[in-house]
Formats: structure tokens, sequence, C-alpha cells
């Protein structure tokens, strides 16, 4: 396959740390290996679905997974922050991953989320799993944000458009013969960019399901993620689960 | 024994029964009769055809048909366990035959997963003198509230092809079970039945109530079978796993008898000789296929076709090896290598279910390690020397998932518990430690961080009884019960016209489609079929037109040789007066090793290095099997990796493991590269990118209760439980290392999938006997392993190779460069 010859609609470019560069909506965009979206201009940090407290809300139903996806998850934004140092962090929705999750939430846990917004704005765009946003934890709760033409909103609206969302999970599934590999993704055209799920628990839908149809006006590419790098695949390499 | 004493126990009903079909009772039949008066547990080995089943009901018939008539209801008198459904819905029928001719009021009922809720609504209302089950349904028995009740007149448990789930969770799993019944029972005798075992007395431990092991009682041996092993009239075939070479000759030696069982190791090879000895079937002879991954109706239809003798040839794999007698079966082909002695035995064994005339074998070797692996087998059953599994200790989370049925069942105490728990041969070594983080797996999930307490699945009450939390969890519980987690199972479809799933046609597990992608065709049911898609737990394919699949077979085999077999293969390459017994060409090729490089003595392992194309090689033979080998290999390519010779890729197979590399491995000291302590640090830092782990984690976590298969009302796809519980044990291998499960799953993987043990074996016995021999080329020795790489493997970091080998960016940079 000459990928060379095939001429790309959008922008794309490694960058040294092991994230995908591109342009999104005229803005620039990294696609962090760790699953985030960084956007340089406004100094942005966006990521999506954390679902907070899964495992204790599987416990409550009676399967007790073990209680440390929260700080797993609380982690890894913490060195994404730390590594960005952002003026803005926006997390995309399901934050939560339900209506009492926040109340669940361990006490250094809680502080460690509100030390997140310390010196910087947090905004919490709400999702179908937390339709009502945290209640005691600081930040803003929106529906949605506008970083330039891009909104940041949860769930991906119908048709092509400038935005970066989350709430479909994606997962891409690249085979060869005799072996195949699944990973969380990104799902881009340079219009619109929808955010693997961040958190350590929260599950992926393969990018080939019907779901993603319809929300791009070309073939968009997938953005895998790797411990260190995150790989650009073409939409012809990825096959369904 | 006295004879004349033994007859009297049979009651004059009986005798004339036996009289009356011109049978007289055998001895051992008489011994079971003697050993249930006495009050004592038994075990049966007889060969089959030798009325086995009915010396193991026999007792249990003479107590129920001199009970007097009740004037209550009565519980459960004998519980039979099968490891397949099959059986024990055969033995039942076979059961109510001399029943109704004796005219005794026995009632007689199998039970299985798949019965009506109705029926089996009856059943626990009014429950039948002689129950027939398998160990599931136990597990669930066990999880009833209302079970002690239900039990409490049990007189006798019979557990049939024992030697099959001893040594496995459903044995543990099964064991625990035996050990609840017993509470409920106390008076229970205990009975096991089987026609292939190695070691008697650790059966016999295996089976007692942890008091003295049950007593021993030999059938009559039967007729010594015959076996002969196949040789073609062109020669054995260097490498290959399909014996492709001989099928003609297999397809006339079928003609030949009246019925013919050919076995082969795995479902692709089961599928291959199908395809090959119909291309060959000129005479339209009625041959079948049977494997684990056909549609459950059409194995029926197989079985019912072969129960009604219309049947010429059957192929299949392990899922014939257990179960029903086929009158008709007069010949049992081994395709390949049969892998140890017991289950070449076992295999024999389906053929001519009469005690008087031996069974007759062929075995065909596929290639010429198989061939001497062939004739050690032979030479093994001849003197009947078996192999056989190992002594376990249980699985914790098998008892996680046992602890939590009897909380379901009812309250417990804890020390009441854990002392009928250590009366299972299993568990007997387990301490109070243990046992007690188990409790508290079940009840809070075991974590350091205990945030769960309000969650607890089990709590103790102020008597200090332990119980379930609701009635909702209870019912969860039953309906994930079971120490059986096969690998995820997709349904495979052939795709309608509007592009969704129509007809079933089988079913295959997950791993077989990963490396799959649109367009490739291959043998499924004897038919091509041209991969489609997946769609949800669905394989959507379309038939092809080819007769030549893209994917012909998957090589090798799913079962190791056995450690048994492998040293009688070791001694017989030292022995060169062994090697008069082996076809010609065979024996040219080991005098052509002995020549050119050397045949090691059975106490050594042979390594040998050389250049071959661009390349350089190294192999060793240590006749391990597949598992050991393959861990060998993989802690090899790492040292390799570490000493600089850049290794491209390994092969292990069950006699040899082989890697070769950019550089010479020539100068390599040997001693120091097999080394015990790669099982060290090496071994721990390939456990953490290895996929073996979180399959292992998975099966823990699905038998312990972590993760539940199925939720009232949904269920719960195995691909959705594939991937959380990755997820999961990606989690807690951070936070909990030394959580229950990992420790399960550790466990697990060591034994089962690595075969650490064997390897850890072979570490040992080789030290300081490393027979070194650095070749200017290729020996004799090393020409099947070369054949056999067709495919390079690349070790270390596939899954990012295979990901970087797609990127876009990847292949934008290399074009413009």
């Amino acid at each position: 396959m000459s990928a060379a010859g095939r001429k790309l609609a959008f922008d794309l470019a490694a960058s040294d740390c092991g994230a995908v560069r591109l342009t999104l909506a005229g803005l620039t965009a990294r696609l962090r290996p760790a699953g985030t979206l960084w956007l340089e201009e406004s100094r942005t940090l966006a990521a999506a679905d954390l679902h907070l407290e899964k495992g204790s809300a599987y416990a409550a139903r009676g399967q007790l997974l073990p209680p440390y996806d929260t700080a797993e998850t609380l982690a890894r934004l913490e060195q994404e922050v730390e590594a960005l140092n952002p003026a803005r962090i926006v997390l995309l929705g399901d934050s939560f991953h339900d209506g009492g999750a926040e109340a669940r939430l361990a006490a250094d846990s809680g502080a460690r989320l509100a030390s997140l917004a310390r010196g910087r704005t947090l905004v919490w765009v709400v999702g179908n799993h937390d339709a009502d946003g945290p209640r005691g934890l600081p930040g803003e709760v929106v529906a949605e944000h506008a970083v330039g033409r891009l909104v940041l909103r949860h769930e991906p609206q119908a048709g092509p458009r400038a935005e970066a969302a989350g709430h479909l999970h994606p997962a891409a599934r690249v085979a060869t013969r005799g072996r195949s590999v699944r990973r969380r993704c990104f799902v881009t055209d340079g219009e619109r960019v929808v955010l693997p799920a961040f958190g350590a628990y929260a599950g992926g839908l393969n990018v080939r399901d019907k779901a993603f149809a319809g929300l791009f006006a070309g073939r968009p590419i997938a953005v895998a993620l790797g411990p260190r790098q995150a790989h650009a695949i073409g939409w012809s390499m990825l096959v369904g689960d | 024994m006295d004879g004349g004493a033994a007859q009297q126990l049979l009651p004059a009903r009986f005798g004339g029964w036996f009289a009356g079909r011109g049978w007289t009772p055998r001895t051992h039949q008489l011994a079971m009769l003697e050993k249930a008066r006495a009050g004592r547990d038994a075990l049966l080995i007889a060969p089959t055809g030798g009325g086995k089943t009915l010396a193991g009901f026999l007792p249990s018939l003479v107590e129920l048909s001199q009970r007097a008539r009740p004037n209550a209801p009565r519980g459960v008198h004998t519980l039979y366990i099968s490891p397949l459904k099959a059986l024990a819905t055969d033995v039942a029928r076979n059961l109510m035959a001399p029943v109704a001719e004796m005219g005794l009021s026995i009632a007689i009922e199998a039970r299985t997963g798949d019965m009506s809720v109705a029926k089996r609504q009856r059943q626990r209302r009014h429950p039948p003198d002689i129950l027939l089950t398998t160990p599931e349904q136990l597990a669930l028995f066990c999880a009833w509230e209302g079970a002690r009740a239900y039990f409490e007149d049990l007189a006798c448990v019979v557990i049939d092809e024992i030697h099959a789930i001893h040594s496995s969770k459903r044995g543990d799993l099964l064991s625990l079970g035996l050990a609840r019944l017993s509470t409920f029972a106390p008076r229970m005798r205990r009975v096991g039945l089987s026609a292939t075992v190695n070691d008697p007395d650790m059966l016999r431990r295996w089976l007692s109530a942890g008091t003295e092991p049950a007593d021993l009682v030999l059938g009559e041996p039967g007729a010594p079978p015959v076996i002969d092993v196949l040789l073609s009239d062109q020669r054995v075939p260097w490498a290959g796993h399909t014996a492709q070479h001989a099928m003609a000759e297999v397809y006339e030696v079928i003609k030949t008898a009246r019925t013919a069982l050919v076995f082969v190791n795995t479902r692709w090879q089961a599928e291959f000789a199908f395809q090959e000895l119909w291309r060959l079937n000129d005479d339209n002879l009625p041959i079948a296929l049977h494997h684990g991954s056909l549609a459950p109706e059409q194995r029926r239809k197989v079985e019912a076709a072969m129960a009604r003798g219309e049947l010429r040839a059957v192929v299949c794999t392990s899922t014939l090896d257990l179960g029903i007698d086929w009158g008709a079966v007069d010949l049992v082909v081994q395709l390949a290598a049969p892998k140890g002695s017991s289950r070449l035995v076992q295999r024999i064994g389906r053929a001519n279910h009469r005690l008087d005339e031996p069974s007759r074998a062929i075995l065909v070797p596929a290639n010429r390690f198989e061939m001497l692996e062939c004739q050690a087998a032979r030479e093994a059953v001849a003197e009947n020397a078996l192999d056989g599994d190992p002594e376990r200790s249980g699985a914790l989370d098998v008892l996680a998932q046992h602890i939590m049925g009897c909380a379901c069942s009812e309250p417990f105490q804890a020390d009441d518990l854990y002392t009928e728990v250590i009366r299972s041969a299993p568990f007997a070594g387990l301490g109070r430690a243990d046992f007690d983080a188990v409790l508290d797996f079940v009840s809070t999930g075991g974590y350091a961080l205990k945030t769960y307490d309000r969650f607890r699945r089990i709590v103790q009450g102020r008597d200090g009884a332990w119980r379930v939390r609701g009635a909702q969890t209870a019912l969860r519980h039953r309906l994930n019960c079971g120490a059986i987690v096969g690998p995820t199972v997709l349904n495979l479809r052939q795709m309608s016209r509007r592009g969704v799933g129509g007809r079933k046609i089988g079913e295959a597990e997950e791993w077989y489609f990963e490396g799959l992608t649109a367009g490739d065709t291959f043998l499924f049911g004897g038919q091509v079929w041209r991969f489609e898609a997946i769609v949800g737990i669905d394989v959507l394919v379309t038939r092809s037109p080819s007769d030549d699949p893209k994917i012909p077979s998957w090589g090798g085999s799913k079962f190791p040789l056995s450690t048994y077999l492998a040293r009688r293969v070791r001694a017989m390459v030292q022995d060169e007066s062994a090697w008069r017994r082996l076809p010609d060409d065979v024996r040219e090729w080991l005098e052509a090793q002995k020549d050119h490089s050397g045949v090691p003595r059975a106490d050594e392992l042979l390594v040998e290095t050389f250049p071959n194309g661009r390349r350089h090689y190294l192999i060793a033979y240590p006749f391990e099997g597949r598992l050991a080998h393959t861990t060998l290999a993989m802690l090899l390519t790492r040292r390799l990796d570490r000493l600089g010779v850049g290794p491209l890729g390994y092969l292990a197979n069950d006699y040899a493991v082989c890697v070769w590399s950019l550089a010479p491995m020539d100068r390599i000291d040997m001693d120091e590269l097999f080394q015990e302590d790669m099982l060290g640090d090496d071994l721990e830092a390939w456990l953490e990118e290895s996929s073996m782990m979180r399959r292992a984690f998975r099966q823990c976590a699905l038998i312990s209760g972590l993760i539940e298969r199925r939720f009232p009302g949904e269920e719960k796809s195995g691909r959705q439980v594939t991937f959380s519980s990755d997820l999961i044990y990606d989690v807690l291998r951070r936070h909990q290392p030394d959580h229950l499960l990992l420790r399960c799953a550790r466990a697990d993987a060591s034994a089962g999938l690595m075969d650490l043990e064997r390897l850890g074996g072979l570490l040992a016995r080789i030290k300081g006997r490393i027979r070194m021999n650095p070749l200017p080329k290729l020996s004799p020795f090393s020409v099947p392993m070369l054949v056999e790489i067709g495919r390079e493997r690349s070790p270390g970091g596939a899954s990012e190779m295979l990901l970087q080998s797609a990127s876009l960016l990847a292949l934008v940079e290399e074009a413009m460069a």
C-alpha cells in the first residue's frame, strides 16, 4: 500500500511526545497516547468518559471489582496535567459512572479532583451518566464548551461538524494473518474527533460499529493508543470485532 | 473373596435375571456388593466391556429392591455423576432395562442443564431414587436452599470416568461437593469407576472422605489390544501434522472394518482428515465428522447414526474419548501421535466393547519424531505402563465459588466449613489462613483497600454464621456456577443476502478468528467457507466454491507429549538396539544423526548450532512437550537478545526448541544459557507482557464469581467479559499484586499454560549434561524443525510491531525517506 501516494484530507504528523499532531477545525491539536486531546493555542486539555467509581457501582450490585479504578484514572490524568500544565481542563461528560458516584468517592480522591482545578479552569461537561454534574467539587458545569469553532460536548451530534466528543468509547482492531490487536483509539477526520474513554474500567466499542456511521464526511482515521506512542491507522486497515 | 458368600449377597431376583440372559455375575460385580454391605468406599478399575457400570449400580439396585414400602416420600438414594451430559442420559437409559426386566419399582432420572424448568422443579419436589447428572449440577445442588434435606437419605454416589475429572478444576469442585454431601449424609458411600488409571492409590485417596483411602476392586483384564503402527508405502514424512501421506492407506483400512473411529488431536486435523477421506471416498462410505465445535444438533445426529450402526467411520477429536458404548466399533485409528499412553488406551477402549476379543488399533505417525513416539506409546501400552495426571492441590478460585454456594444454601460457621473442606482430598493441605483469605474474598473482594464493607456478598450474623446477602445475590450465584470456563465461543452463521446472520453452522473459539480478514477461506464441517465479518458473537461466512482453503490447518497438538512418553522416547533415541524396531527410513535418519552430529544419552540435552541460509540456528532437543518448550523458547529468546545475537524467531514443538538469529550462537556458554535462574527475573519480565496471565486471570475471575457470565435476564457475551477482565487485571496488578486472584492466575499459568514444573525439572536434570555440537551445516534431526518453520514469529513486543506496521505515519515516512 502506498500511503504517500494517498492524499489525506487533513494534516497529520508525529510529534516527539508520542502524540499524533493534526489541525483540528483550524486548531493545532495533539492526540496523546494517554487518550487525551491537547489544544495547543488555548492550552486546553480534554479527556472523555472517566467513569469514576465504576468499580463501586458494580460492587453495590454484588460484583466486587477491585476498588482501585478511580485512583488509577486520577493518577493518569494527573500525569497529563503535570506534563502539559494546561490553562483549562475539560472533562467531556460521563466523568462519573452514575448519580451516586460522587458520594462514593474516597476522601482523598475528592481532594485530588479539587486540586486539579487549582490555578486553572476545570470544566465539567455533563454526560448521560452524570447529567447533573458534580455537586461538591470546584469547576464549571456546562452542557458544552467552545474553543474557537470547535465545540466540546459529550455525545456526538448527527452529521459532520467541528466537534470534540466522547460517549462512544471508540476502539480499533487491526489484524494481519494470525494475530490481532485491539486498542482504545481516537477517530478523526480533521474536523471532528471522538475521544477514547479515559476511565480505567471503561470498555470500548469497535469503530466499525454503526454508531460511528454518518459522523464523518469522508473516511476518518483511527489513532490507536500504545504505551509510549499513538498510532495513526487508515480506515481500510481496521476490522470489526 | 469367598465366591459362595458373595453369591448370597445377590438376591434371587437378580440371580435369575443374570441367568436368564445367560450371564454369571462377574467377580468384581460381586465384590462391589460386598464392599457396599461393609459400608466401604470403592474404586473399581475394570476394562471397557466388563460390566463396570452395572457393577457400580448393583449394590444400589439390590438395596432399593429390598427396602420396605415407604410411608413418606424419600430423598435420592444414589447419585451418579459423569463428566459428560450424554453419558448421564445414556447410562440412565441402560439402567432402566434391567430394572424393568426384573420388575423393580425404582425411579431413575437424568438431570442436565438443558432440561425444562418444569421438569427440574418436579424433580426437586419428587426426587427419583437414582439421579444421574454432571459435576456442574452437583455444584448447583449444593447452592440450593434445602439441599441438606434433599440429600439426607443419600446412600451412595457413583463417579464415572473418574480419571477424566479428578485432575482439574472441575475435579476440585466435584470433590468439595462430595465433602458437602458427606456432611448431609454421613453414611453415604463413594464409588469411583474407571477403565484407565495409572496411579490407583492417588485416586483412592481422591475418592475418600478424608479418612482412609477407598478400597480397590479390580476387574479381570481384557484381552490385550492389538496395536499396529501404519507404515506407509511411501516413507515416513520429515515433518507435518496431518498424516496426509497415509490417507489412502487409512481409507483402505476403514474399508476392512465394520465401523472405525478415526481419532485426531485437534479440530483442524479432524476437518482436514475428513476432507481428505471424502476426496478418496469412491465407494461413498458413510463417513462422518464429530468435534466440539460442530452445532450440538449436528453432533447428536452423528451419535444417533452411529448408535444405529449406519456409519462406517467417524473422524473425531477428544469429544469421543469418553462416552457412550457403541458396540459396532471394531477399529480405532489414531492419526498423528497419541501424546500419552493413557489417552491411547482410552481411545483403543472405544473399539470392541467385549472382553474376550482384543481391541484393534492402528497408529499413523505424521512425521519422524511422531514415529518414535508412536513406537514408544505402543510399547508402553503393551507393558500396561500408563501415564496420568498428577495429584493437584485444590484451586482457590474454585473454593471461593463453593463457599458462596454453601452460603446460598444455608448459613454456615466458618470453623465447620473449614473442617469439611479439608476432608476433600485436593484441599487436605489447605491452611486456615488461606481459607480465611478466600472467605474474605467471597465476602468483600479481599482488597487491601477496605471500602466494600457495605457491599458484602455474604454477611456474618450475630450468631457468627455466614449467610448470603440476599435472594438476588443467591440467584446470580446459581446462574454462574460451574468450573468449566471455555474460551469465548462464537457462533458460525451463514450470511444471508441481506448481510445478516442466517443458519447456524457451528461454534468455534474466538481466538481462531482473531487473525482472519474478510475473504480468507477455511475448512469447517467438511466445507470450505469464506470469512466475511464478525458481528457481536456471530461469525458471518459464505460458501466458497474453492476446495483449497487458504488457511488449511493449524499445526500441532492440543495436548503436550506426556512426561512418561517423553522419557520413553528419549530412551529409545539413546538405545541403538531399539532402532531395529523402527522402519528403515527412520532408522537411517537416526544413524545419519549419529554420524553427523550425535544422539544424546537419555540424561543429556543435545544442543546444536549451525548456519543455514543467511541465518544462524540453535536447536535443543529436550523432548519435554510443547508447553514447556514454548516457555523455554520465550525465555531463551530473551536471553539471546541480551547476549546481542539478535534472535529473529523461534519454534517449539513436542520434541525440540529452535531459535534463529542474525549472529552465530556457537560461542555461547550453553550451561550459562540454560541456567535455572531463567525461571526468575526473565520469567517475571516475560509474564508481564504475555497474554497468558490475562487468560488465566479471566478464568479465575469467572470461576470465583468476581466477574459474572450471566445476569438474570441477560446473557453477557464472552467478548465483553474478555475486554473488561483485561482492564481489571491491569488495575489490580498495579494496585494489589498479591491479591488472591492474581495468585490463582499465577498458579494456573505456571501449571497449565507454561508447564513450569516440567521446565524446572528439565533445567535441573540437564545441569552439567549439555552436549553442545557446533555444526557446519544442519543435522538430520533439525530437518523436521526447519521444514516446520514456514512462518516466522517475532519475539517480544509483537502487538506494538503490528500497530507500527499498520501505521500510516510509518508508511508515509518510509515512502518519503
